[in-house]
């Protein structure tokens, strides 16, 4: 018991730091207050050339040939974006993965970042450099849409849902331990300021996409504590956004429903704690093809990173066969969260339109361009 | 002492598979436990007593179904009904008064076809009843077997896939408090134990059942202490069957491969949460939880309910259910008695129906009513 308590401590002192805010948005029960005061809003600045600089983790593996393509895009498409090349090669400081502070700076500068496929270091002690990242920055909320691709066939057509992944703690809290030999505990953490605050991301994320309905999955029949405290958090954000639907629904349910027929959830934000939005956010780009085709955004309170999730794939890593679609969707994600709407989307319909034609496809969508070639055919069209 | 016993459960059905190994060829699927002496239903003037629970939204009417296809088929059986209810029904006491009547005739008759019970979400209501059943009576195996049926057209094709969940413990255990108001901690328990047990039943399953390949499914890049000891523990047990192929999956690829390759899988062995997520998944590519059967295996008590667990609120009581889960889950326990006969002839005749499809319940794009689906069922088993 003790060292449960002691292994738990550093988590809540964490959450009692970050609690005034939350008691103070408690306290103003106002609908502008928040509108104004978005959760996680933008706040980078231009650079002396009127760009906004953007830090760009290309990445390991096929990660340099995927942002080069990425970056020739943006170049064409005259996007006010200038590129900071950071590294994020982890050292072990005190025993705990740590990234160069260089990156950190950088990161925290331009508030915003592009990230393409890191592979985890194997070796004891180090945590997957994911999971560093978004305990460096404080990345709550995991945004991840996943959007039928025209010209890319699979059993469900017009797919389009929108998923926000609570990030930070839920089953992911890393709190475990052994019991007894044998017996393992391991601790869900949910805490109200938590919820409350990837709860209303999401629901202002539904009013910034001109979603009417808000829907949150949870499993509060078994859990009725940990997610009975999500779903009566959620009630409560709920009356602050009276435009907005909002129902809940049990995650059996959810992934019955999903893929027996996931059109009914193309007017939602589905929003969850972090284990079924993993689970649920993978499935769903299963539906769509995989995550070669999916964007990622992990939004945080200062700085937001935008990411594939795919993996960095050596095998076919310089040999110019690598699919950026990915990297190039967040990207786009990435300028509208950076209010550069117009130039996100010019690029996606170029990009999509590239894809449903069909002449230029890279191999893993049954086509035979390069990433070069891909590349050049969107720019072609922008 | 629950580690011995379990320990000896899981030999007694690991010598039963190999037992059963050289009938392997002309054997139709059956199960593990088949001639085991893990269970002794009492059978009483040529017939079993069998307890049955209809459940909450849809059972009455889907228990109906069986009853009266048993009925018309002759099977030995006697139904010992207990109407165990999930849905508070305002008189204190008296849920709880029939779940402990349930679970004493669960016992007694070591027996069991049970439809889904509902669980109330808000804290003040009772804990699931069917998480509660599971654990009192130690049903720490669930299977929910996924498979295309023939006739009947999904966005898949080729499904074959079979899911083995623990019972018991994991994300299920109910413990859960409240450090500080606003903080919430809920335990995820995993043992050697009851990992080794439901390991060696799901390689045992995959053995009986002439299955070749048994994939681990777990989350233990994240939660490497619980999960990692569940993948090391199936690994180890996977050494003791060399003629079965193994490998593990991440949860979150799995449900990704799920949606989109499904036959790649064979059998998948799982703690209890992924495996209500993938029971869900699985359901919903062959064609929803009314056709999905499944079991519920324990020490000393088998309980048949459908694979996919939807109470089915909506529906209730409309005569729109599917009964084809929960018939089929009850031929399951014809052929775990060893009623071949009857099993066959009840699972071909619904089959046959639905391959047929002139009469679908509405789940399956029909318009068939639950009353019309089965007397289409026994219209069948005249002729087959």
């Amino acid at each position: 018991m003790l060292s449960l308590r002691a292994v738990a401590a550093p988590v809540r002192r964490q959450c009692f730091t970050t609690a005034p805010r939350a008691v103070a948005t408690l306290s103003f029960q106002n609908q502008r207050y928040y509108s104004q005061n978005k959760v996680a809003g933008f706040t980078g600045t231009k650079d002396a050339s009127g760009r906004f600089p953007v830090s760009i983790i290309e990445g390991d593996g096929i990660g340099p040939e995927i942002s080069q393509a990425v970056k020739d895009i943006f170049e064409a498409a005259k996007a006010p974006v200038s590129w900071e090349p950071v590294d994020v090669t982890p050292t072990l400081v005190d025993g705990k993965t740590t990234i160069p502070s260089a990156t950190i700076d950088s990161i925290q500068k331009n508030k915003v970042a592009l990230k393409g496929p890191l592979a985890t270091p194997v070796g004891k002690g180090h945590v997957s450099l994911n999971l560093t990242l978004r305990r460096t920055f404080n990345l709550f909320a995991n945004l991840r849409p996943c959007k039928s691709i025209a010209g890319y066939k699979t059993p469900y057509d017009n797919v389009d849902t929108v998923l926000i992944r609570e990030n930070t703690e839920g089953e992911y809290s890393g709190i475990e331990h052994v019991v007894v030999d044998g017996v393992v505990q391991s601790i869900k953490l949910i805490t109200r300021e938590a919820s409350e605050r990837v709860l209303r991301f999401a629901f202002q994320h539904a009013q910034e996409i001109n979603r009417k309905k808000v829907r949150v999955v949870h499993k509060a029949t078994i859990m009725k504590m940990s997610d009975g405290l999500f779903l009566k958090t959620a009630r409560e954000v709920a009356k602050d956004f009276p435009d907005i639907e909002f129902d809940a629904e049990l995650l059996d349910n959810t992934c019955l429903k999903m893929v027996t027929d996931p059109l009914p959830y193309n007017d939602k934000v589905l929003v969850m704690p972090n284990l079924y939005g993993d689970i649920l956010s993978d499935m769903c780009a299963g539906l769509i093809g995989g995550l070669g085709l999916t964007p990622s955004g992990n939004i945080g309170d200062e700085c937001s990173i935008f990411e594939a999730v795919h993996g960095s794939a050596p095998d076919i890593a310089g040999k110019g066969l690598a699919n950026p679609t990915a990297l190039l969707l967040s990207s786009m994600m990435m300028l509208r969260h950076m209010g550069l709407t117009e130039y996100a989307d010019r690029i996606e319909k170029a990009t999509f339109d590239t894809l449903a034609e069909g002449k230029s496809l890279t191999g893993d969508l049954g086509g035979k361009a390069k990433t070069h070639e891909y590349a050049a055919a969107i720019i072609s069209k922008l | 002492m629950l580690s011995r016993n379990s320990a000896r459960a899981a030999q007694r059905l690991a010598q039963a598979a190999t037992r059963q190994q050289p009938h392997l060829q002309n054997a139709t699927r059956s199960f593990a436990t088949v001639n085991s002496d893990t269970f002794k239903p009492t059978k009483f003037g040529g017939k079993y007593t069998v307890t049955l629970i209809p459940g909450d939204g849809i059972g009455a009417e889907v228990a109906e179904s069986v009853k009266t296809i048993f009925k018309a088929d002759s099977v030995p059986i006697d139904w010992e009904q207990v109407d165990v209810s999930g849905v508070d029904s305002g008189a204190p006491g008296s849920a709880e008064e029939m779940f402990r009547e349930s679970v004493a005739s669960l016992k007694r008759n070591k027996l069991g076809v049970k439809g889904i019970l509902h669980t109330p979400i808000d804290r003040s209501g009772h804990q699931s009843f069917n998480v509660a059943m599971r654990q009192e009576l130690d049903i720490y195996a669930s299977i929910s077997l996924i498979k295309n049926i023939p006739g009947y057209e999904t966005r898949h094709k080729n499904v074959d896939l079979c899911i083995i969940r623990e019972n018991t413990e994991g994300e299920y255990s109910g413990l859960e408090h409240q450090s500080v108001p606003g903080v919430v901690e809920s335990l995820k328990i995993i043992t050697r134990a009851k990992s080794e047990r439901i390991a060696k039943f799901a390689f045992s399953f995959a053995l009986a059942n002439n299955r070749k390949k048994v994939t681990c499914i777990h989350k233990a890049n994240i939660m490497k202490l619980a999960d990692g000891l569940f993948r090391n523990t199936v690994q180890k047990i996977a050494a003791e069957y060399p003629t079965i192929e193994v490998n593990d999956m991440i949860v979150d690829n799995a449900s990704m491969q799920c949606v989109s390759k499904p036959q790649q899988f064979d059998v998948l062995v799982m703690p209890n949460l992924y495996g209500g997520i993938l029971s869900n998944i699985g359901a919903a590519l062959v064609g929803g939880p009314g056709i999905v059967p499944g079991c519920n295996m324990g020490r000393d008590v088998a309980v048949f309910e459908p694979g996919c667990r939807h109470v089915g609120l909506d529906i209730k009581g409309k005569d729109q259910a599917n009964p084809t889960a929960l018939i089929l889950s009850a031929t399951m326990m014809l052929r775990h008695l060893g009623l071949d006969d009857h099993a066959t002839r009840i699972a071909k005749a619904v089959y046959a129906v639905i391959a047929e499809g002139k009469s679908r319940t509405r789940d399956m794009g029909g318009e068939s009513s639950t009353h019309e689906f089965t007397r289409a069922i026994l219209d069948k088993m005249e002729t087959v």
